[in-house]
């Protein structure tokens, strides 16, 4: 831990953090730059930089802009938002494995969107679909995990449950619409950036604009003393209930965007967090690095998605589902040997 | 009865609470009876018990095709299903020692049905007798993974199920992927993987037959091992059980018992989860009443759930895994709530 002083004022930051955030800012770039390059009309990296910033012919700014910029937008707004939710998530319920996509949020943003899709809603309905079963479910989970106060094994259970429960909703939905309908709602439900344009990037990049600062600048410090236990934290001036309510509604909130922008992108949220953590070796929630790593870890999946397959495309989803697991099975492997699980 | 008061012989006391608890199964027989019946008789075509009985012995009478074909096939897959998933169930949870375990919540459904696409998109598989073995494999890959994972001493509650949820999430992600792939799968998957007793046919109820009996006669068989296994590996290795061999008897039962159901019937989840759960109030913790009870009153869930589904899904119905998952879930909810699975 360092501090950097500049007249009154102080910052305190790990060395280490700091560069790794500045890594994984790299990597989502380049690895954004080589996507926007890459296609039917192929471009150079330095020619698709110099587009970004004006300078390309015509044809090129249209395709570097128009048609392969919203998509890595997309990506790296929905990588961001996700990684986000899911590191407040695992602080919040104190388990590593408690992200929105186990825990019920996201059945519930399946739920809103499969009923526009089988009330034959457009997809702007969809999206909004989404959000509105994201929050009602961040609700109902909460006024369901509360007892006096919200702790992290209760909200654990009854998430888990309500998941169930939506699992089963879902699969009903599923089976009520035409099989075109049904295989576009599959589709959403594995989560892909296909044909994303700015529609979907706005509302996150807006979203994002206001709770980034929110979250990291005034609640990170009061979430790091809550990291020490109920009781110390409110020693240290922080309400933990109120602060609890305020980042989950901002982690659902978060989480419901994304999904609408892209569809339940399945682990994300659960393994940024928790590979930005043991990059950065620093204890506590590591927000921003998490962050950067979400955006770098999704943009990289997606370019894998595109391109790893020759003429098939596959979403996104089903990349980084097939990642999660092998990262799950590892993860219950060593914390289990390590006594934690 | 001498009116002096005699003292209590410890030994004497089981013994007394058996005969209620053997007139509590004969009563738990008596409904699993009357379900059947409704099962047999509610539908498009509604059947009295008296036509039941006629469809069923009389090839002559009105009801007898409606019967045989159709209801009859779904009554027994909901018999054996539902009684695989509650001794699965009360395996689990006394293996795992962990009364939040269930085979659908653990994943071992899901493995199932993870192995079931594979099955389907990749060879073409479409009978299920085709289904099963893929089932059963997927299950015990999931039942060993749960088992490595769950079965420590420091396993939790909250983190089991967490941990169950999370291969869930994976194996569903897998299951979709494999559904986009491939439309034809898709619309074979997308009624399979609600968990459905529709549709069951006669060779599919002989088919599950013989994993769903040999799996119960081991798990009842393992009633007694397993209740020594509740004190403790020494205790139970004093006992003369052998742990090691124990469990993993224990494991192949739950394997043969999920995958086997959910080959036929797709995933349904809870049903293993609360029907123990109930039971154990009704008999306590030894699993000699226990599992025998499990084995009368989970088909006694499921099939309420189906014929529940059959009366307010009209003019279509509701499939019995969402029926289970609508009903089980609150139950859940209310239990998680009750803090007696705190972490």
């Amino acid at each position: 831990m360092k501090t950097l002083r500049v007249a009154r004022f102080s910052v305190r930051y790990r060395p280490r953090a700091l560069a790794v955030c500045a890594a994984a800012v790299l990597v989502a770039l380049g690895t954004g730059v080589l996507a926007l390059g890459r296609g039917d009309y192929p471009i150079a990296p330095g020619e698709v930089v110099r587009t970004l910033f004006g300078g390309g012919s015509a044809a090129e700014d249209f395709v570097v802009n128009q048609l392969r910029l919203p998509r890595v937008a997309t990506a790296l707004l929905v990588g961001a938002a996700l990684a986000l939710a899911g590191a407040l998530f695992q602080t919040l319920v104190r388990n590593p494995l408690g992200s929105p996509d186990i825990l019920g949020f996201t059945q519930g943003a399946a739920t809103g969107a499969l009923l526009v899709v089988v009330a034959g809603g457009s997809s702007a309905a969809l999206a909004g679909g989404a959000v509105a079963g994201g929050l009602a479910t961040g609700v109902l989970i909460y006024a369901l995990a509360w007892r006096g106060g919200v702790q992290g094994a209760r909200l654990v259970l009854v998430g888990i449950g309500t998941a169930a429960i939506l699992t089963g909703v879902n699969g009903y939905l599923l089976t009520r619409t035409q099989l075109m309908d049904a295989a576009r709602a599959v589709l959403w439900l594995t989560g892909s950036l296909d044909g994303r344009g700015w529609d979907q990037a706005r509302p996150l990049a807006l979203a994002l604009a206001v709770l980034v600062p929110l979250v990291l600048l005034v609640c990170g410090p009061a979430l790091r003393a809550l990291e020490l236990g109920d009781d110390a934290a409110s020693g240290l001036g922080v309400r933990p209930e109120r602060l609890r309510v305020a980042l989950l509604g901002a982690a659902v909130l978060l989480a419901s965007l994304a999904a609408a922008a892209a569809g339940p992108v399945n682990f994300l949220a659960l393994t940024a967090p928790q590979l930005a953590r043991r990059i950065t070796r620093a204890p506590g929630p590591n927000l921003a690095a998490s962050m950067c790593t979400g955006a770098a870890l999704l943009v990289t999946a997606d370019f894998a998605a595109q391109h790893l397959f020759g003429e098939r495309q596959l979403p996104v989803g089903v990349v980084t589902g097939v990642l999660g697991g092998g990262y799950l099975v590892w993860l219950l492997a060593t914390q289990r040997r390590a006594g934690r699980l | 009865m001498s009116t002096t008061g005699s003292l209590p012989i410890p030994g004497a006391a089981p013994a007394r609470r058996g005969s209620p608890r053997a007139l509590g199964l004969a009563a738990g027989l008596l409904v699993l009876l009357a379900v059947l019946v409704l099962s047999l008789g509610l539908g498009a075509k509604q059947l009295g018990p008296a036509e039941v009985w006629h469809g069923l012995l009389d090839p002559d009478a009105p009801g007898y095709t409606v019967v045989h074909r159709m209801r009859l096939p779904r009554t027994l897959l909901g018999l054996l299903a539902g009684a695989a998933l509650g001794l699965a169930g009360g395996v689990m949870q006394a293996l795992t020692r962990n009364p939040l375990a269930d085979p659908g919540l653990l994943g071992i459904n899901a493995g199932a049905s993870a192995a079931v696409a594979t099955a389907v998109a990749l060879l073409g598989v479409s009978s299920f007798t085709g289904y099963v073995w893929w089932a059963l494999a997927g299950a015990a890959l999931v039942s060993v993974l749960v088992y490595a994972v769950g079965g420590g001493r420091g396993a939790t509650p909250a983190r089991l199920a967490l941990a169950g949820a999370a291969l869930n999430a994976t194996l569903y992600s897998y299951v979709s992927a494999v559904m986009l792939l491939d439309t034809a799968s898709l619309d074979r998957m997308r009624f399979w993987t609600v968990g459905s007793l529709a549709g069951a046919r006669t060779s599919t109820v002989l088919g599950i037959l013989p994993f769903v009996a040999v799996g119960a006669l081991l798990a009842l068989g393992l009633a007694r091992p397993l209740n020594a296994l509740a004190l403790g590996d020494d205790a139970a290795r004093a006992l003369g059980a052998r742990p090691a061999a124990v469990r993993a008897a224990a494991i192949v039962a739950v394997t043969l018992l999920c995958g086997a159901a959910t080959a036929a019937c797709g995933p349904i989840v809870f049903v293993g989860l609360m029907v123990p759960h109930l039971v154990r109030a009704l008999t306590g913790p030894d699993l000699r009443w226990l599992l025998p009870y499990c084995a009368v009153l989970a088909p006694v869930l499921l099939l309420g759930a189906d014929v529940l589904g059959r009366v307010l899904g009209r003019p279509g119905e509701l499939q019995v895994g969402i029926v289970t998952a609508v009903l089980g879930g609150p139950f859940f909810l209310y239990f998680a709530r009750r803090g007696k699975a705190r972490a």
